[in-house]
């Protein structure tokens, strides 16, 4: 990647050029932002900043407001309130071509009637740049493309496309790089192989990419930074390994891998823990981990951070119940097992494949245990299918 | 069942299999018809279609015998190589073509502002702006040509019917056909590609210039072409507002009575020829440069 | 998480988030509708006007033409041509329905089946368009010759007899004698009903392909595989399914053709008799040979009317609304 630094016309430099550096300069400041398309509200008051540099993920469902609040961040779409701050500069309503950002789109939108060396050139050539080729085929370089220079758009793969696609982005060197779930129609191998090199690319560049996907996955393999989104707001915000070990609602909870929640009641305190009551049993949790106010809780734990034993095991100093297997499912690295409790719930038990005896059967009887400090509680007024994955026959 | 045995058990043929099914010549070939019933019955549409035009082409090359060109006598290229002299028939060829000519380009221009309009911005009277777009495409041209004539007529121009009168209706009804090649262009323009552009530092007007203007421009010189096959071809609304002057189709028809020479049916075919030319050209030039 | 910086002035919001067109100001599309609606206006919508004031006129070339609300024009019209009328809508009818026959297979072939043909074949569909089509008909005078061979084998299969025999019954009306003496004469197939019937279906077959063509070519060829996988049949498939879905383009297409068919002057003069002449033949002479322009107004009137109520009643029962 040369350090040549981008031409800044200006048309480019908005009204103020002080919050403005060459590369991975600003921060990106959403500020009370809302996007209502008539009574529906796509995004609610999202207030957020995404610091310079950063690798920065919009996670959530359909429909949750991320690709809209990307969106207006372009420039394509304008917030109904609320403002928009790149560094210092408001560009809340500013046009598209008026802000140091660009996009890399779902469908990449290459210029099908432009070969590859055109279709990058093309930020380059609106800002007035006179010589494009060194840095056109430096990028084209950067994204393994170089012979292709010359080919059109239809004559690509999509992987190929997608390369294009942030190449044309990046090469006009934005304070901000969206990517509008640039990886989904790419197959599973693919996908993984341009994670990698977005990520590495982005590390390289130094540019602040803010990256929206569903996948969950994705974001958390790629993101230094994750907002999990629903309903136009924000349920959480931190490193992919916070959101993932201490999720502070249900639907954090559920959206990011899966997670067993069972009803329970906070009774008192003792030092830095504190202790539960669920359906029957006594159990303590880091107090740090507890997200409710009330007493009544969601008392969480990952699948895979519970161990499963036979029934009658030694379970000194952690959190256990007891239960019946009712589905055990052979995966080769590890075991799925479905454990039914004495109050007919059922959990999910994910066990690693270490044991020489092979899995435990369907109808045991095992004992659940798990550290307590890989407890979480959630509030339980919150809705314990929110976030999760819809299974057939599911009301 | 071990592994081994259950290997060895399903990848053994079953014992008893049933009897293969053999089919004979002639139901095979009914197989096939029946399969293919869609596309034979095509091809006989497309054999209908092109019956006439060859037969136009063949007897351009007869020799007839007295004026009437209906039964084949014998093979000559006279007409081919005479025609480009005969000034009875060169005349109104070149006529229609000028015609033509000036017709399509008002008409694309005319109507594919129309197209953008009603394809890329919101406006009230959508409903009626596309009845009157209609309109033309579907009003018998008997009634066209008539109500052309009264209008001249009434506006006193009754004696100065001729080419700008022929001119005029040709342009009235090939707006229709060029807002609707276009506005199809249009509809099937991402939008994507525009906000691409916007993204990328082009403002409105640049965007028009550089993308959008581009990816349009195959549906206009579509419609284009449309316009210009249509009123080099016209000939009824030509009959009303010409007064005297006479274009290709109107030599035709006069010559209809008298017997039409093979030099008109050159004239067809030529124009036949170098249409499918203009049409096939870029179709091959795109499959070429596919496998390149 | 609420940071305070204020500098710059973003520029105004615009008035409402609708008018979001490119190039976009709200008299745009007025201003490019203006020149092109002008001369429709102009040309296409004022001399219907003046051409239904001239149907009201009284008086000959001679005297002059003067605006006397002269209804007996349309009961003169109504009397002396319902006959050709009829024959007219009639014979309309029969080419569209046999145009929709033959367009069907060869549209759907082009959507579905046709892979990387599928250019050529629309390039060969528009291209008989390039050869005049007034050389074209009249091509068919060669091609149905008395001598010839498709007559030839029409008679000796029995066709001609065959069609010959379908008359209307002489109990019927005058006005409703539209095959007065069978669709084709015992020994020709030129100057009679049939040649002009399909001199018109051969005309207007690209007006209906065409519109077949867009409409089938918009479907998911899964649905009709999955149709084919669920009903018994694949005709039933394309009965329940594919022709629904191309009914747009039934719609439009029949009504392409339908419309100037039954205007049409060219085919019945090229190919038929004086007795096969339609409405379009008399509105015609009777613009250019006999001058009566009242009463060819109110003939091309008449005409539009009839069009008008039928399409209107038809666009209803197909239920589509965009046309084009």
């Amino acid at each position: 990647m040369t350090d040549q630094q981008s031409q800044a016309p200006a048309e480019l430099a908005s009204e103020s050029s002080a919050g403005l550096t060459a590369t991975g300069g600003a921060d990106l400041h959403i500020v009370d932002v809302t996007k209502r398309f008539g009574s529906f509200v796509a995004v609610d008051a999202l207030t957020l900043t995404i610091p310079a540099g950063s690798f920065f993920a919009l996670l959530g469902p359909s429909g949750c407001g991320k690709t809209t609040t990307l969106r207006m961040v372009a420039g394509l779409e304008e917030p109904t309130d609320g403002r928009i701050v790149i560094g210092q500069d408001d560009v809340t309503y500013n046009k598209p071509y008026k802000r140091p950002v660009n996009t890399v789109f779902q469908s990449y939108a290459l210029f099908p009637h432009l070969d590859i060396f055109e279709n990058v050139a093309f930020g380059l050539r609106r800002k007035g740049v006179k010589d494009v080729r060194p840095q056109v085929e430096s990028m084209l370089e950067l994204v393994e493309l170089s012979t292709f220079a010359r080919r059109k758009p239809t004559q690509l793969s999509g992987g190929q496309q997608q390369r294009v696609a942030v190449a044309r982005a990046l090469i006009n060197h934005p304070e901000v790089l969206l990517l509008d779930e640039p990886l989904g129609a790419l197959d599973l191998k693919l996908r993984r192989q341009m994670q990698i090199e977005l990520k590495r690319i982005q590390t390289d560049v130094g540019i602040t990419f803010v990256h929206v996907t569903h996948d969950q996955e994705e974001a958390m393999t790629m993101a230094d930074t994750i907002a999990v989104m629903n309903a136009g707001h924000v349920e959480q915000l931190g490193a992919p390994i916070d959101l993932y070990e201490n999720p502070v609602t249900t639907f954090v909870a559920n959206f990011l891998g899966q997670s067993n929640l069972i009803k329970g009641s906070v009774t008192g305190k003792s030092g830095g823990d504190v202790l539960l009551e669920v359906q029957g049993s006594r159990m303590a949790m880091p107090t740090d981990r507890v997200h409710s106010d009330s007493d009544g809780v969601w008392v969480g734990v990952r699948p895979e951070k519970m161990k499963i034993s036979h029934q009658g095991t030694a379970v000194n100093g952690e959190n256990s119940m007891t239960g019946t297997v009712t589905d055990a499912s052979y995966m080769g690295v590890s075991t799925q097992y479905l454990v039914r409790l004495p109050w007919d719930q059922e959990v999910s038990v994910f066990s690693q494949n270490l044991s020489t005896e092979g899995p435990i059967r369907v109808g045991e009887s095992v004992v659940l245990h798990w550290e307590p400090a890989h407890t979480f509680a959630l509030d339980a007024s919150q809705d314990a299918d929110a976030g999760a994955e819809k299974v057939e026959g599911d009301s | 069942m071990s592994s081994a045995t259950l290997e060895r058990t399903l990848m053994q043929p079953p014992p008893q299999l049933p009897p293969a099914r053999k089919r004979s010549v002639v139901a095979r070939l009914w197989l096939w018809l029946r399969n293919h019933l869609i596309q034979f019955l095509a091809g006989l549409a497309l054999v209908f279609m092109f019956l006439p035009v060859t037969i136009v082409l063949i007897f351009s090359f007869n020799e007839p015998v007295g004026r009437f060109n209906y039964t084949w006598q014998q093979f000559s290229a006279d007409a081919w190589v005479d025609v480009w002299q005969d000034e009875q028939i060169m005349d109104p060829v070149i006529l229609s073509l000028t015609i033509g000519l000036i017709a399509a380009l008002v008409a694309t221009i005319l109507g594919t502002l129309i197209a953008f309009a009603i394809g890329r911005h919101k406006f009230r009277g959508r409903g009626a702006t596309n009845l009157l777009i209609f309109m033309p495409m579907a009003t018998p041209e008997v009634v066209m040509g008539a109500s052309l004539l009264a209008l001249f007529i009434n506006m006193g121009l009754d004696g100065s019917l001729g080419t700008l009168t022929i001119t005029i209706a040709h342009i009235m009804f090939c707006i229709s056909f060029v807002v609707v090649t276009v506005k199809a262009r249009i509809a099937g323009l991402d939008s994507r590609l525009e906000q691409s552009a916007m993204d990328l530092y082009a403002d409105e007007r640049t965007t028009f210039r550089k993308v959008t203007f581009p990816l349009v421009l195959p549906g206009i010189v579509a419609g284009a072409l449309l316009a210009f096959s249509l009123s080099f071809d016209d000939f009824i609304i030509s009959s009303f507002t010409a007064g005297s002057t006479i274009t290709f189709p109107i030599y035709v028809w006069g010559a209809a009575g008298k017997g039409i020479p093979p030099e008109a049916n050159v004239v067809g075919s030529a124009m036949f020829l170098v249409a499918l030319v203009i049409v096939l050209a870029p179709e091959v030039t795109r499959r070429r440069s596919k496998t390149a | 998480m609420s940071p305070a910086p204020v500098v710059g002035v973003g520029g105004k919001p615009p008035a409402t988030d609708e008018a979001r067109s490119v190039g976009s100001n709200k008299f745009t599309p007025y201003a490019l509708l203006s020149p092109g609606l002008l001369w429709l206006s102009i040309f296409f919508i004022v001399p219907t006007i003046v051409m239904v004031g001239t149907s009201l006129q009284s008086g000959s070339l001679f005297d002059g033409f003067t605006f006397t609300w002269e209804f007996s024009n349309y009961t003169d019209a109504i009397t002396q041509y319902a006959d050709t009328f009829i024959k007219s809508i009639v014979y309309a009818f029969i080419a569209t329905v046999l145009c929709l026959l033959i367009a069907y297979p060869l549209a759907y072939t082009i959507a579905f089946k046709a892979g990387r043909w599928r250019n050529l074949l629309l390039v060969l569909v528009i291209a008989p368009f390039f050869t005049s089509f007034l050389l074209r008909t009249n091509a068919w005078q060669t091609i149905l010759s008395d001598n010839g061979p498709v007559v030839g084998f029409m008679e000796n299969t029995g066709l001609l007899w065959l069609l010959n025999s379908i008359q209307t019954p002489e109990s019927w009306p005058e006005w409703l004698q539209f095959f007065p003496e069978g669709i084709t004469a015992t020994d020709r197939v030129l100057a009679t009903p049939l040649a002009v019937i399909l001199g018109i279906t051969y005309n207007f077959l690209p007006f209906m392909t065409l519109p077949l063509y867009a409409s089938l070519e918009r479907i998911d060829g899964r649905l009709i595989e999955a149709a084919t996988d669920l009903y018994s049949s694949a005709w039933k498939a394309f009965r329940k399914v594919t022709f629904p879905l191309s009914l747009p383009g039934v719609v439009a297409g029949t009504l392409l053709t339908f419309i100037p068919a039954a205007g049409d002057p060219v085919n019945a003069q090229l190919l038929g008799s004086p007795a096969e002449a339609m409405i379009g033949n008399v509105i015609d002479s009777q613009f250019k040979v006999t001058t009566n322009y009242p009463l060819a107004s109110a003939l091309s009137v008449l005409l539009m009317a009839t069009i008008v109520t039928m399409v209107a009643i038809y666009v209803r029962k197909a239920g589509t609304e965009e046309l084009v």
